[in-house]
């Protein structure tokens, strides 16, 4: 049983619809106690960090105590760059910090926010990836990211490289849709269910 | 590199999917599942719903229609068309819409888009907007609501970039005067508009040959264009049209 974390920071139908369609029995849990049971955690996510604050205290000594006991962990989009210190978009909101560094404001002469579908570049082969082809593409929206570093598994260009894809051991985020990117994405997400079994 | 997005439209009418020219003189083109079905094996970027009835009965359908389309589709999906208000919203997502798109209700009172914004993020909000230049051969183009019937009193491009401001994720700019025509987008209002904002710019109306979504990606600066009827009758497919663009130096998802 996967956790699906709802806090109100965008509309979890498309989520809970591709993961059902990988066969994934998900519950949204209402309070942080009724995650003892989950065999892993998907934070889900779109808009503003500050949305994350929703997340402090109790939610988040619940969800680093699953990773902890060693269960894996799945952040999309918003929920990917909680994974971070923090985001220069709610400065004063502190992320989960497993991965190092902070989110910034995507620049250079393009479009900010980056809406469509870019491809990956695959950097580091791990189990999240496994099956993805080099140059796959799946669909971004969002005008943050997450600095690059040895967590990283794929980049994507738009106006400079950002972290698409991060994994460390259990702990895996996507910036991307997953539950939009087609056959890629749900290879991805059947990827993050194989650390669940 | 972000991909030109190309994008299917599915103008619905009692829950069947149907295509006019300049807006009206309707002609049926099948289940909206079997098409969305046939376009995402083809590889098509996304969909749009747009429902062209608005009467309360056939709105009931609608959520039946969206849901059985969302259902085994895995690539963004909006709806559109009679969306008047944040409950109007709030139906369209639960039923499976990745996007709303906001039109007449939005012109009647901005702060809707603000409050879906606010809602859903920003992401969810497409604010589209159908412009007609105001003589021939003029650079100006005219807001017009109610499917194209009534105008606006705005400026197109003062209302894309009033839109962006309010919290749209994304602009569906439709030419009045094209739509449905096949005499090519309107590449110069495209471009107007899309060099005023910077959120995408969906070109929608005019699609007739390949060249057509060169030029829009081009002259017109679209960073997505949609078609409805060139796709429906099986006359252009999607994969030899992003082949075509491919071979254009134009960056598709293939």
């Amino acid at each position: 049983m996967i956790a699906l974390i709802d806090y109100h920071a965008g509309n979890l139908t498309s989520v809970r619809k591709a993961l059902a369609s990988i066969g994934a029995e998900v519950v949204v849990p209402s309070a942080p106690a009724d995650l003892a049971d989950a065999a892993g955690v998907i934070v889900p996510g779109v808009g503003h960090f500050g949305a994350t604050r929703a997340l402090a205290g109790a939610w988040t000594e619940a969800i680093l105590e699953r990773v902890g006991e060693g269960r894996p962990l799945l952040g999309i989009c918003l929920g990917m760059q909680w994974l971070y210190e923090g985001s220069d978009e709610a400065a004063d909101v502190p992320g989960l910090g497993l991965l190092t560094g902070c989110c910034y404001r995507l620049s250079g002469d393009v479009k900010v926010p980056h809406v469509g579908w870019n491809s990956l570049s695959i950097e580091q082969n791990t189990s999240i990836v496994d099956g993805v082809a080099p140059g796959s593409q799946v669909y971004f929206t969002h005008s943050y990211v997450g600095p690059v570093n040895g967590d990283t598994i794929a980049v994507t260009e738009h106006g400079e490289t950002f972290a698409a894809i991060v994994q460390r051991g259990h702990v895996a985020g996507v910036q991307f849709h997953p539950e939009k990117s087609g056959e890629v994405g749900l290879r991805i997400l059947r990827n993050f269910m194989e650390l669940v079994a | 590199m972000l991909s030109k997005r190309i994008i299917a439209c599915l103008d619905v009418r009692n829950g069947q999917v149907v295509k006019g020219i300049n807006f009206e003189g309707l002609r049926s083109a099948g289940d909206p599942a079997e098409l969305a079905r046939r376009y995402n094996v083809e590889g098509i970027d996304e969909l749009v719903i747009l429902d062209i009835t608005a009467t309360i009965e056939a709105r009931r359908a609608l959520a039946d229609t969206i849901s059985r389309v969302a259902r085994e589709l895995f690539i963004p999906l909006a709806v559109g068309g009679g969306i008047r208000s944040e409950a109007d919203a709030a139906a369209a997502v639960d039923a499976g819409a990745d996007k709303v798109s906001l039109n007449t209700a939005a012109l009647a009172d901005p702060a809707l888009i603000t409050a879906v914004a606010t809602r859903y993020g920003s992401q969810a909000v497409v604010v589209a907007i159908d412009a007609k230049r105001e003589s021939a051969g003029s650079e100006r183009f005219a807001v017009y609501a109610r499917s194209g019937s009534t105008s606006a009193g705005r400026d197109a491009v003062e209302w894309a970039r009033e839109a962006e401001t309010r919290g749209a994720g994304e602009i569906l700019l439709t030419s009045i005067d094209r739509d449905g025509t096949r005499a090519g987008f309107d590449c110069a209002l495209t471009a107007a508009v899309s060099s005023a904002v910077s959120i995408p710019v969906i070109a929608s109306g005019g699609a007739g040959g390949l060249d057509d979504f060169v030029d829009v990606f081009t002259a017109g600066r679209a960073d997505a264009a949609l078609a409805a009827s060139i796709f429906h009758y099986a006359e252009t497919s999607v994969r030899v049209l992003k082949q075509h663009l491919q071979q254009r130096g134009i960056p598709v998802r293939l």
